[in-house]
């Protein structure tokens, strides 16, 4: 589905991403965490076409779509303005089957987006984003900001999608909490660089990570 | 009465001409965040344009139609030049707009001389409710209304018109979903330079114009458009009717040549009572 070879992107003479390499098989669910300012925009960003690598490759088989961090709406129009806009790059514009995943989107159709509450919003976002038709939806920071009820909510949704639809899920997250219960397999970045990768439940595990993400040094958090 | 009824009606036509300028600011504002500096040569060329086209044979509306079209394909250009390539700041491209603004003279004078020129648009008077009104001015106030009609059929129920509200809602997210902002902006500028273009033939019977108009009518437009901030057409609009009658009424009271003085006083004090409430504005803007 996507596979990045020693990909790296700078900004001026900064260093965002040193040599990183990943790889996300078709329908598959990848969990990429780490710090503030690791650079997991930055990655989500070229993958997405919007920067340009100094070096490295990525391949892409299918159409990614990106749900951004902040949820970036277009904030002075209705929801079904957003949901069509989000069809620019394909014919069917009918925001009704993404009413299908969410609902509550077609109630608040007629809603300008930015006067919803934050868990509306990510979800005008994601259908956003659905509109599209990605093989590989690339989600960043879905929980920002978010109640812990509506981000599990969200994901639910998320995995519904994945497992009714075969669509590969990149989910970027500060949370690596949720990021590890949701996805199988993870990666961690830090500071431009790929620090471990692995299966979810091993390196929720690692020391490394209970202490830098899971918030202590015990083994409570990979149950 | 009739006099100041009179002075309120050509003052109503004057401002809807400036209300189509002042929509091409908004609109190339909206979309680039560029105030385009240029924006009255389009009015100037499409006035002059229509008076040849018209002087070698070609029937009124095809002319004037002709005219709009090119002054269209223009504003596009200008915006080509002006975008640039693809980071140029809005401030760049605000000053490459004066510099082609004020480098078009040498065009103009060379095809049409120094000399003001106009041709004849609707002949005779109308009498709308008691008042006895050119008919031409007539026209501008009607031309006017199927204009903005027209725009908000195009930015309201059309899907590019939607992409072009987009651009301005939030570039970013526009970008994320495959919208050409480059693009869009010069459909922006184009749109600019044929309203610039309408108001010009629509306003070119009633006042000739010369290569160096287009700072009378840019100032005007420029003054409406800021009445909304220089993003909402409708504010713009009100903003042009005040303007229109409030000149026509110096002119006709006091001094034809006071008419700038009304308008840069009217855009100052605008500018002062938003700049005192800028930090409201601005937290506004953070929030939205």
């Amino acid at each position: 589905m996507l596979e990045v070879r020693d990909l790296v992107v700078r900004y001026g003479a900064a260093t965002a991403l040193d040599s990183v390499s990943l790889r996300i098989e078709r329908g598959e669910m990848v969990a990429l965490i780490g710090p503030n300012g690791a650079g997991k925009t930055t990655l989500l960003n070229t993958v997405c076409g919007l920067l340009a690598p100094a070096s490295g490759s990525f391949q892409l088989d299918g159409r990614i779509v990106q749900v951004p961090e902040g949820r970036q709406l277009f904030g002075d129009m209705t929801v079904e303005d957003n949901l069509r806009l989000g069809a620019w790059r394909v014919r069917d514009r009918d925001p009704a089957r993404v009413f299908g995943v969410f609902p509550r989107l077609s109630e608040l159709r007629r809603r300008v987006a930015g006067t919803l509450s934050g868990g509306e919003q990510q979800m005008v976002a994601v259908g956003r984003a659905l509109m599209a038709d990605p093989d590989l939806l690339a989600v960043d920071e879905l929980s920002l900001g978010l109640a812990p009820m509506v981000v599990d909510d969200l994901a639910d949704h998320l995995l519904r999608l994945n497992q009714e639809r075969g669509m590969a899920l990149l989910l970027v997250e500060q949370n690596a909490r949720l990021a590890l219960q949701l996805c199988p397999r993870a990666y961690v970045l830090e500071a431009g660089r790929i620090a471990l990768s692995g299966a979810s439940s091993e390196l929720a595990r690692s020391p490394a990570v209970q202490v830098a993400y899971l918030g202590g040094a015990t083994d409570e958090a990979a149950t | 009465m009739t006099l100041f009824l009179q002075y309120a009606a050509s003052g109503v036509a004057t401002g809807c001409a400036f209300a189509l300028v002042a929509t091409g600011f908004v609109a190339i504002y909206r979309v680039t965040r560029v105030v385009n500096f240029a924006q009255g040569v389009f009015a100037v060329l499409a006035g002059m344009l229509a008076f040849s086209l018209l002087g070698w044979g070609v029937p009124h509306i095809l002319a004037e139609f002709v005219a709009v079209v090119v002054a269209g394909v223009s504003g596009a250009a200008v915006g080509w030049v002006a975008l640039g390539r693809r980071d140029t700041t809005p401030l760049a491209s605000l000053i490459i707009t004066l510099g082609l603004g004020i480098g078009s003279y040498a065009a103009l004078i060379l095809i049409w001389g120094d000399q003001p020129i106009s041709f004849d648009g609707l002949k005779g008077n109308l009498l709308v409710g008691g008042v006895g009104m050119q008919a031409q001015y007539v026209m501008v106030i009607c031309m006017t209304g199927v204009a903005f009609a027209a725009l908000g059929w195009f930015f309201n129920r059309t899907y590019i018109g939607r992409g072009l509200t987009a651009c301005s809602s939030n570039p970013r997210a526009a970008r994320l979903v495959g919208i050409d902002v480059h693009a869009m902006g010069l459909v922006a500028f184009g749109l600019g330079g044929a309203l610039g273009g309408l108001a010009g033939v629509l306003l070119t019977p009633l006042q000739p114009v010369a290569f160096n108009s287009d700072v009378g009518i840019a100032i005007n437009g420029f003054a409406a458009a800021i009445f909304g901030g220089l993003l909402r057409p409708g504010a713009a609009l009100i903003g042009a009717l005040v303007l229109g009658v409030a000149e026509a009424l110096v002119a006709g009271y006091g001094q034809a040549s006071l008419q700038s003085g009304a308008a840069l006083l009217i855009m100052l004090g605008i500018m002062v009572w938003r700049a005192s409430r800028a930090s409201v504005l601005t937290a506004e803007e953070d929030n939205a």
